[in-house]
């Protein structure tokens, strides 16, 4: 069974096309096809909607084209298309959904509405074979803590206010570094030189997290800090990183301790940050646990995961018939009515 | 190992949890240990503020006769509390039981949380981490619901605070005991009660909840 995946909820565009070999139980998977196209704003500014659409409408077809090739399958092969149905931003959801939509009935193939969470929590599982790990789910739009229970990813803690990897990348166009590849990999490159830590609002709320204070703080001081030489602009991604991670690894060491878990995975974009990772990894190695993450390839908004949590739904005979092929701005992960798993 | 003749009972998020002989009887040791993963400086900071924290909303409630563990002695230096040992389990383990899991016993529990965040929110006191896991039944006839856990706790008066304390608890109730809402509004129901800026608390609450729910958003 083949599952072609389309993603297109924020500024990466991305097509994945995934194998599941069903004659193995469980079945034997492989990954035929992963590339991805973002969409680089100038520094100092975001990706907006209108901006982001056009992008992923220019692109898509070629990256389908190319997926194919990859694969050396062809449209024949495909059993689902599996597109992400929210959350994320109505343009880019929208567009990339009406490609899903003519594929489907040029082709004739069923189609799948994916939540883009639930995507990105079947991809971490997959690629690490972590079974039943507190989750922590985090990306330029998402802040979560999560844990499966009872056929729901349940949400045990989250942003308050904004993301993470939004707090990262407005902090990246206050000192005007570069999107590409990413505003958060270029502070963690510039984090690597720093020393310095400056004392940064601290906001836990039991396993919630708010990251709008450390923004408007830094934010309104950076300058003064940085011009009277008391702070380097390392030192600043330095003190941002340490405390924000140190919020994250906290609040899901106390979800892995209120639920009895050992095991914990990383997934989401701000997941490929090495220094995230590393200290999710020593505060595991404190209580005996042990972590899981992947890589950008599959960090970063994917095709693949979206085909992956696709194929999976699909396999208990779900499809989404055409007139509920809509797409959702807002999209909670445990809304997801998660029939694959015990 | 900073605890003399200590047993290691439980590491929770904060801390790790001791059994220990304290003046002839047992005591719960907590000890705050360095975390590797903290930057130094910051795990100092929050380390030592927790534990006076912890220490000094503990008395207030103490003062105020709202069950909670008894201090008794605070190592500020090596990060240690001394406290009272509690007989009973958490409501997160005592609703799993048979016993907790009956109709009765639920409303006595949700009554009896309620009445003791009511209580608490009443002398200013906000707990930061109130989750099933923090509150424990004290295993004798009152089968009293006991407050834990002050690490994260401060003292405020504003209305703001104290209705995100209970939404905390919500969304722990609702991730950890699915299909529990009704259970819920029974705390609510007596918190209503025995808190008495309820009306303007619960007014609150409704406000940050949506707050919540609006991080559905991009990815």
């Amino acid at each position: 069974m083949i599952a072609l995946g389309l993603e297109g909820s924020a500024n990466k565009l991305g097509v994945g096309l995934i194998k599941h070999d069903m004659t193995t139980s469980p079945p034997t998977v492989t990954i035929l096809a992963n590339v991805r196209h973002t969409y680089h704003p100038p520094p100092g500014e975001g990706f907006l909607p209108k901006d982001t659409a056009l992008h992923h409408r220019s692109h898509i077809v070629e990256l389908i084209h190319q997926a194919l090739a990859d694969a050396h399958i062809t449209h024949k092969d495909i059993d689902v298309i599996c597109f992400t149905k929210g959350p994320g931003m109505g343009g880019p959801l929208t567009s990339v959904a009406t490609v899903a939509r003519t594929l489907a009935l040029m082709w004739n193939k069923e189609l799948v509405g994916v939540n883009h969470c639930v995507g990105h929590i079947e991809m971490g599982r997959q690629i690490t074979g972590a079974e039943n790990p507190v989750v922590l789910y985090v990306s330029g739009g998402n802040t979560q803590v999560i844990a499966y229970a009872e056929k729901r990813y349940r949400i045990f803690g989250e942003a308050l206010d904004i993301a993470v990897g939004n707090c990262l990348d407005r902090f990246a166009r206050v000192l005007n570094l570069p999107n590409d590849p990413a505003p958060g990999y270029n502070i963690e490159q510039l984090a690597k030189k720093g020393t310095k830590l400056l004392d940064l609002p601290y906001t836990v709320k039991g396993m919630d997290v708010s990251f709008s204070g450390i923004l408007s703080y830094i934010e309104s001081n950076a300058k003064r800090l940085l011009e009277s030489g008391e702070y380097t602009e390392a030192d600043l991604c330095f003190s941002l990183q340490e405390t924000l991670f140190a919020m994250l690894v906290e609040t899901t060491e106390r979800a892995m301790a209120h639920i009895g878990s050992r095991e914990v995975l990383i997934v989401g974009g701000v997941g490929c940050n090495m220094r995230l990772q590393e200290m999710m990894g020593q505060m595991a190695e404190q209580r005996g646990g042990k972590v899981f993450a992947t890589d950008e390839r599959f960090c970063i908004d994917n095709g693949i995961m979206i085909a992956q949590a696709g194929i999976l739904a699909y396999q208990t005979g779900y499809t989404t018939p055409m007139e509920k092929t809509w797409c959702t701005q807002r999209f909670r992960t445990d809304e997801v009515f998660v029939a694959w798993r015990d | 190992m900073a605890v003399h003749q200590g047993t290691l009972i439980k590491q929770g998020a904060e801390a790790r949890v001791y059994i220990a002989p304290f003046c002839g009887r047992k005591a719960i040791v907590k000890e705050r240990f360095a975390k590797a993963y903290r930057h130094p400086a910051l795990d100092k900071k929050l380390t030592s503020r927790r534990v006076t924290q912890e220490a000094r909303c503990l008395n207030r409630c103490q003062k105020a006769l709202i069950d909670t563990p008894t201090v008794y002695m605070v190592d500020v230096a090596s990060s240690l509390i001394y406290m009272e040992l509690i007989d009973g389990l958490s409501v997160r383990e005592y609703m799993e039981t048979d016993e907790g899991s009956t109709q009765a016993a639920r409303t006595h529990i949700a009554e009896e949380i309620g009445r003791a965040l009511g209580k608490m929110h009443n002398i200013d006191v906000v707990h930061g981490d109130l989750t099933t896991s923090n509150l424990l039944m004290r295993n004798n006839d009152s089968k009293s619901v006991v407050l834990i856990d002050f690490g994260l706790s401060y003292v405020s008066n504003l209305v703001e605070d104290k209705a995100v304390d209970l939404y905390v608890l919500e969304r722990a109730f609702s991730s950890t005991h699915p299909n529990t809402e009704v259970m819920f509004e029974q705390i609510l129901a007596s918190y209503g009660t025995s808190c008495k800026a309820s009306k303007q608390i619960l007014k609150k609450l409704e406000e940050v909840r949506l707050r919540g729910r609006k991080r559905s958003m991009l990815g």
